[in-house]
């Protein structure tokens, strides 16, 4: 037997240095006192920051990740611990964000026999996992550990859970820190060779389109690819529009920039989409939020798909032409195949639109949503990050907020997570201090989370925490409205607490606002309030809708521009997923 | 075996480690594929298991998840053998009840399918029987003829032919 190096605890966090880890958020409970304690007993520069409850550890640590790239460690206890983190790794699985889950368990030889707070987390989280373990030894922990930080980290990133019986945590480790990986199975594609035939048949068919279009998602910002993806537009004078989790991919504010596209998003960019003769997608999985009908999507057009993860070429929408790759390396493989495009009229076409359909809102009448962000945007410069809750004040942050850089936009896309928003943020402004956060929430969506206050409180972060506040679950609501006859059914949001009054009895400043002409000022006085945390709860018209719309399972071509007539035809249910 | 319907069968080289016939089954049920039959054992090297998996479901859409399937970490390979010509065997054993008076008749078609008769009481008959599994559905047809007691079959195993990798 070798000689005893450390306890289990003590390898944890030795192991989770190693990794370049700055921040542990978590809970503590029984199964997790062994890693608790080596946090004390081991001489380590990593913070733990206590959350309230263990679903806002697993947000924040997915928004320190989307904010900073670096992978955050969620440690939290056994049973119900662990199954609190459940919607946060989805969201973060949902949204290929990397992550580091640490859950306690009952010890080894108590396992599946209903040991106090013992939940089977292993086979709980296999859906919503890039990977997992339950450890065996106290030995595995530096292997695993480094496997873990790979696995997260490389190709598509995604959430890792380890799963730790106490007594390997409390136990000895007689091996070194020192690990090698035994992960014969995982193949990153990051460095695979990109396929020169491929490439070649993505130049001819670019040198062939009259009326191209790029469509930008997340991994082009995972893969660090966004300057490589001006250059490529602006060498071909291609427009470029992004998914909403690509928003920060190209910036919005350049004069190639067709914003983002979908269910929500710019009718010029989606009229595009209708119009194209190619669409080049780098990094974008086809999200059911953008294609509308799967089967109408860009039958126009010739379709490029170029994604890190070769199981998501076909699984919406047959390619014409594929590359399996990093984003980098498929434009920059890419570039010195292709010669700028007679794009002349295609772009004075968008041009027309944008003209024609820009975002747009109401200042006169009850305060809006749109209103709050739309000054937000231009008293920050457009600098911050903005964080957001899931609904319609999402939809119109990603509208009204322009975002010109990576790590910027901080969304719940795929998972559509109420709750995530405040946490996220935290995690961001623990990520990134010296930038400007603010994060966008619902009533609905606050309420969630909002114990996370005492996190943002003692910590004092300087995050705008905007609550626009419409009483209601408002995606829902105008559900109803549009295709069920405007039966609100399960909407009302009666019972909301006075948000001021309840972030006061946290120590944090509170603002309300309520009418169009206070907008500017109190959103100067947020801006203007550095001292820690701020609440601005803003009281919005009730029954405000978000357009554009394209309905669920429709195609593109049946987006609804703007708010139908009252009187008008009756819209049918959509069919498409939620 | 349900009839009409193709199942495919895919040999899935894994690490062998606990909870990776979890992940591998959750893949295809998550989609709404059933898996007919599963054969596990070890590889030359123990660290690896060899999977030869059955599978029935839609056709369009096989390819993506086999896709998702060799995704996964634990994973090495995952190939559809449905169409190759591999060399594919299952084993069954078949208990009929059958006295002396048609003894000699249950041998006679046992026979002339290959089985071994590997236990034999005054009223049963078992049978051990090797091959394509549409030999043993039309061993099965034949012996329906008399009361089939039981039915145990190991489910298709699968091996590339000459030097080529399965």
């Amino acid at each position: 037997m070798e000689n005893i190096t450390m306890d289990g605890g003590q390898a944890i966090i030795k192991s989770l240095e190693a990794e370049g880890v700055e921040y542990i958020f978590g809970y503590s409970g029984g199964s997790v006192i062994p890693i608790f304690d080596a946090l004390i007993t081991t001489d380590t520069k990593i913070k733990f920051i206590l959350v309230r409850h263990e679903q806002g550890a697993a947000h924040m640590a997915d928004g320190y990740a989307r904010a900073t790239g670096k992978p955050a460690v969620v440690l939290v206890t056994s049973g119900p611990g662990a199954t609190n983190v459940i919607t946060g790794i989805m969201t973060a699985h949902m949204d290929s964000v990397p992550m580091i889950c640490l859950t306690g368990q009952s010890v080894s030889w108590m396992i599946g026999k209903d040991a106090f707070q013992e939940a089977d987390i292993f086979d709980i989280s296999m859906p919503v996992v890039k990977h997992s373990y339950l450890l065996k030894s106290s030995n595995e922990i530096p292997r695993t550990i480094r496997e873990a930080f790979h696995i997260a980290t490389t190709g598509r990133p995604g959430p890792v859970l380890i799963d730790i019986p106490k007594d390997m945590s409390a136990g000895p480790m007689s091996v070194g820190l020192h690990a090698e990986m035994d992960i014969p199975g995982y193949q990153t594609h990051a460095d695979d060779e990109i396929n020169a035939e491929h490439i070649q048949n993505i130049a001819e068919a670019l040198a062939k389109s009259q009326k191209p279009l790029i469509l930008a998602g997340h991994g082009v910002m995972i893969s660090g690819a966004q300057d490589a993806l001006r250059q490529l537009a602006e060498k071909m004078q291609a427009p470029v529009t992004t998914t909403l989790l690509g928003k920060g991919a190209f910036p919005e504010t350049h004069e190639l920039s067709l914003g983002w596209l979908g269910m929500h998003g710019s009718a010029y960019a989606n009229k595009a989409v209708c119009d194209c003769d190619l669409i080049l997608n780098i990094g974008s999985r086809f999200d059911d939020r953008i294609l509308g009908d799967p089967a109408q999507f860009c039958k126009q057009a010739k379709i490029i798909h170029v994604d890190i993860d070769p199981s998501e070429i076909g699984k919406m929408i047959n390619p014409d032409i594929h590359c399996i790759g990093d984003a980098l390396k498929v434009i920059d493989a890419l570039m010195p195949h292709v010669a700028p495009l007679n794009t002349g009229s295609w772009l004075k076409t968008l041009d027309g639109w944008k003209q024609k359909y820009p975002f747009k809102f109401k200042r006169q009448g009850n305060l809006k949503m749109q209103h709050v962000i739309d000054e937000f945007y231009k008293l920050s410069d457009g600098k911050a990050i903005v964080v957001t809750d899931v609904g319609q004040h999402q939809m119109w942050a990603g509208q009204f907020y322009k975002t010109d850089h990576p790590n910027n936009f901080l969304s719940s896309g795929g998972a559509g997570t109420m709750g995530f928003g405040l946490p996220a943020a935290i995690g961001a402004q623990f990520g990134r201090p010296d930038d400007l956060v603010i994060c966008f929430s619902g009533d609905g969506g606050f309420q969630m989370t909002l114990f996370e206050l005492a996190t943002a409180a003692l910590y004092k972060l300087p995050i705008k925490i905007v609550i626009l506040n419409n009483h209601y679950l408002g995606m829902v609501r105008q559900w109803q409205e549009l295709f069920y006859d405007d039966r609100t059914s399960g909407v009302d949001l009666e019972g909301n607490p006075d948000f001021v009054k309840l972030a006061e009895s946290y120590g944090i400043k509170g603002f309300n606002l309520r009418r169009p002409g206070d907008v500017k000022r109190i959103v100067k006085a947020a801006l203007d309030y550095n001292e820690g945390p701020c609440l601005i709860n803003c009281e919005v018209e009730k029954t405000d809708n978000v357009f554009p719309m394209i309905p669920a399972g429709k195609p593109i071509e049946d987006m609804i521009i703007d708010a139908p007539k009252a009187g008008s035809k009756k819209l049918e249910k959509p069919t498409g997923s939620t | 075996m349900i009839k009409n319907k193709t199942i495919h069968t895919l040999s899935v080289y894994v690490s062998n480690k606990s909870g990776v016939l979890a992940r591998i089954a959750q893949t295809f049920s998550r989609r709404g594929y059933n898996i007919e039959s599963l054969v596990v054992s070890a590889a030359i090297d123990g660290q690896f298991s060899r999977m030869t998996i059955g599978v029935s479901g839609a056709e369009e859409g096989l390819d993506q998840i086999i896709k998702q399937v060799g995704k996964l970490i634990d994973v090495l390979k995952c190939t559809d053998h449905t169409f190759d010509d591999a060399v594919t065997k299952e084993m069954g054993l078949i208990k009929i009840e059958v006295g002396a008076e048609g003894r000699g008749e249950a041998l006679q078609i046992a026979e002339h399918f290959g089985c071994k008769t590997v236990d034999l009481t005054d009223e049963s008959i078992m049978l051990q029987v090797v091959g394509d599994p549409d030999k043993i559905d039309a061993l099965m047809g034949m012996l329906q003829k008399f009361k089939i007691i039981e039915i145990v079959r190991t489910g298709k195993v699968l091996m590339a032919r000459g030097s080529e990798i399965t």
